[in-house]
């Protein structure tokens, strides 16, 4: 197949979107971090299951976990946020609406990302 | 004609009410469906922190939920869906390193990520509700 791209286009090397490879990148560096952060998490979950108030707090407070699960939910917010956008550049065709749409979604990922950590950190560090 | 006008010739997407599922097309809505799932998921997961540092009421109401039918249902989807995003995003792994394209390879990983996910889901299912 000949190549679709104008000499211009191909010179830039941005794709169709025009704004290059970093959003693409980003979502396999998020997706390879996820592999064994996932494995880790969905083992921890089923083992939580039936855990009360003081063993959920005791398992999240731990430092090893802490660190993991902030992790987990930092990088799982951001891998869902760059999958989401690309979801709506598919289906949403209205300017405005997909504008408003993948900042909506960036913005509930920042907030309870940064939400979450604040409470890991409380339940870790005591207060 | 300048070479910017060019007429193009480009590949055309399937039209959906003429078109059979196969395994590799059901696969990969499946792949963007549990996405969306784990994102609103990954929300739920934050919220389940939030709880916890707040206080052991806020907890209890939240954990009340979680032992309905109705949560378990959320948790045990949320396994299906971790487990079956996880295994064909790797397949997707290899894909973007240029590995598995032939149309018997993308069936072989195609079932291979069926059976993975199908028995990874059914374990922890099974083991979440002995420990409950």
């Amino acid at each position: 197949m000949s190549d679709l791209r104008t000499p211009l286009a191909r010179a830039r090397g941005l794709g169709s979107a025009r704004e290059g490879v970093h959003h693409w990148w980003a979502q396999r560096l998020t997706a390879i971090a996820l592999i064994p952060l996932v494995v880790w998490f969905a083992i921890s979950l089923v083992m939580l299951s039936g855990a009360d108030y003081g063993m959920a707090r005791a398992w999240i407070g731990s430092p090893l976990v802490m660190v993991l699960l902030i992790l987990t939910i930092v990088i799982g917010l951001h891998h869902g946020q760059l999958g989401l956008q690309v979801v709506i550049e598919d289906y949403v065709h209205g300017d405005g609406w997909k504008l408003a749409l993948i900042v909506a979604v960036r913005f509930v990922a920042v907030v309870f990302g940064l939400a979450a950590t604040v409470a890991i950190l409380r339940i870790g560090f005591g207060g | 004609m300048s070479v910017a006008n060019r007429p193009v010739h480009r590949p055309l997407s399937p039209h959906l009410q003429v078109y059979r599922p196969q395994l590799t097309s059901v696969l990969s809505i499946l792949h963007r469906a549990t996405g969306i799932a784990l994102s609103v998921g990954a929300l739920y997961l934050a919220t389940w922190v939030i709880y916890a540092a707040a206080s052991p009421k806020a907890y209890a109401m939240f954990q009340s939920f979680n032992v309905s039918i109705v949560g378990r249902i959320v948790l045990g989807g949320w396994l299906f869906c971790a487990f079956y995003h996880l295994c064909n995003g790797i397949r997707h792994l290899f894909w973007d390193a240029g590995y598995g394209f032939e149309l018997k390879d993308a069936y072989r990983s195609g079932w291979i990520v069926v059976a993975v996910s199908a028995i990874a889901t059914a374990v922890s299912w099974i083991v979440g509700l002995r420990l409950v």
